[in-house]
């Protein structure tokens, strides 16, 4: 894993957001809050995209919860959840969670279940694979912390500049 | 007045019920020098403030007579459960101590008539949500126009007379025009209240551009 060189790292990262970006996946968002993050908050787009995970997986338990029963009817409950959804995914820049949440939040207006689960599968789909690509995102640049730590180890000794 | 020292003392306090949201308006404050509070309600944000229930006037604030802290500004999401960024808003305009604290609302919605409303109860801007560095740098102005009132009387309604000249809407940034307009104080509430209603009904776009409403005259769409 060392042996990547840190030029190498960063395109692996630059390519992996630049398919996401053009699948839509991610948005200019996602770009205003890898700005916010500086040497006071070194961790910033990593926090806060945890807490979106913990928040959006907490949804989505709620969202499959009030479907799979078979007396389900409070759309209002599940249109509350799904503003969330839309919210926080918005925040982020996660831009298709954000769309399949529109679509789904037409279904449930229009109290069709069957629209519901659908969406509700689909929306399941989009969380994964954004959860997936966010995590090899913070996979490399992990390693570019560790490749960047490494190469600069002691101070060399210099003829013209020796350093006790 | 120096303006670099005067910007890391004022202090924003936010309100929004989203977790992620509170995060990141309290990271685009700071990064923006701000001094930031953040909380979770309504109810919350009046506590911080020192308003109480019933009583929002003087009698019975804590003894300094003011705020628990000194607030120079509350930002504020619109929806939230039980009071609502609108609910906050108008109880803070009802109290003789809040009224002169700016309040911007922001909302992941486009709704017209809620930007309506707010604006017209006396919100200084409405920001869509997510909310960007670029607007963070529009409270700028607010905050400045605040700090000029400290030092004048009370008792001109200068939190609404800014929004009267439709100048100043058009003008990208309207610190100077703001100042000057304070000394133009005119009764013409009324009218323009009603040609801001119309001018919001014909300029808005139905997608994700994001209009800025300053005042609510003009929409600009960036």
């Amino acid at each position: 894993m060392l042996g990547l060189s840190l030029d190498q790292l960063r395109a692996d990262m630059n390519r992996l957001l630049a398919l996401l970006f053009h699948q839509g996946v991610l948005d200019e968002q996602f770009l205003q809050l890898q700005q916010l993050q500086d040497e006071s908050s070194p961790n910033f787009v990593s926090e806060v995209v945890n807490i979106y995970f913990h928040e959006s997986e907490k949804l989505l338990r709620n969202l499959r919860a009030l479907l799979v029963d078979k007396e389900f009817s409070d759309y209002k409950k599940m249109g509350i959840h799904l503003n969330q959804f839309m919210g926080s995914s918005s925040s982020i820049g996660a831009q298709r969670v954000r769309n399949v949440c529109i679509a789904f939040r037409a279904a449930c207006e229009q109290n069709n279940r069957a629209g519901c689960l659908r969406a509700l599968e689909l929306l399941e789909y989009e969380y994964c694979y954004l959860k997936n690509k966010l995590h090899e995102l913070f996979q490399i640049e992990q390693q570019r912390i560790l490749a960047g730590a490494v190469r600069y180890p002691v101070p060399q000794q210099h003829p013209n500049n020796p350093q006790v | 007045m120096g303006m670099a020292a005067a910007e890391a003392q004022f202090h924003v306090l936010a309100v929004d019920d989203s977790v992620i949201d509170r995060k990141l308006i309290e990271r685009l404050l700071k990064t923006s020098s701000y001094q930031v509070t953040t909380v979770d309600s309504g109810s919350k944000a009046l506590e911080v403030l020192g308003w109480h229930e019933g009583n929002p006037d003087e009698a019975f604030l804590s003894p300094r007579n003011h705020q628990e802290v000194e607030v120079n500004l509350v930002i504020t999401d619109y929806c939230m459960p039980g009071m609502t960024g609108y609910d906050l808003l108008k109880k803070m305009k009802e109290s003789s101590i809040l009224r002169d604290i700016p309040v911007v609302i922001m909302s992941s919605e486009n709704v017209p008539s809620r930007i309506n409303r707010c604006l017209e109860e006396g919100a200084e801007e409405f920001f869509l949500k997510p909310v960007r560095l670029s607007d963070v740098s529009k409270l700028k102005p607010h905050l400045m126009k605040s700090k000029c009132k400290e030092n004048q009387k009370p008792e001109n309604q200068e939190n609404e007379e800014s929004e009267e000249s439709i100048e100043e809407a058009k003008a990208e940034t309207e610190t100077e025009t703001e100042i000057q307009s304070q000394q133009q104080q005119t009764a013409q509430s009324n009218n323009n209240n009603n040609n801001k209603r119309k001018s919001m009904d014909e300029g808005l776009s139905q997608d994700r551009t994001r209009p800025r409403y300053n005042n609510g005259l003009t929409v600009m769409s960036n």
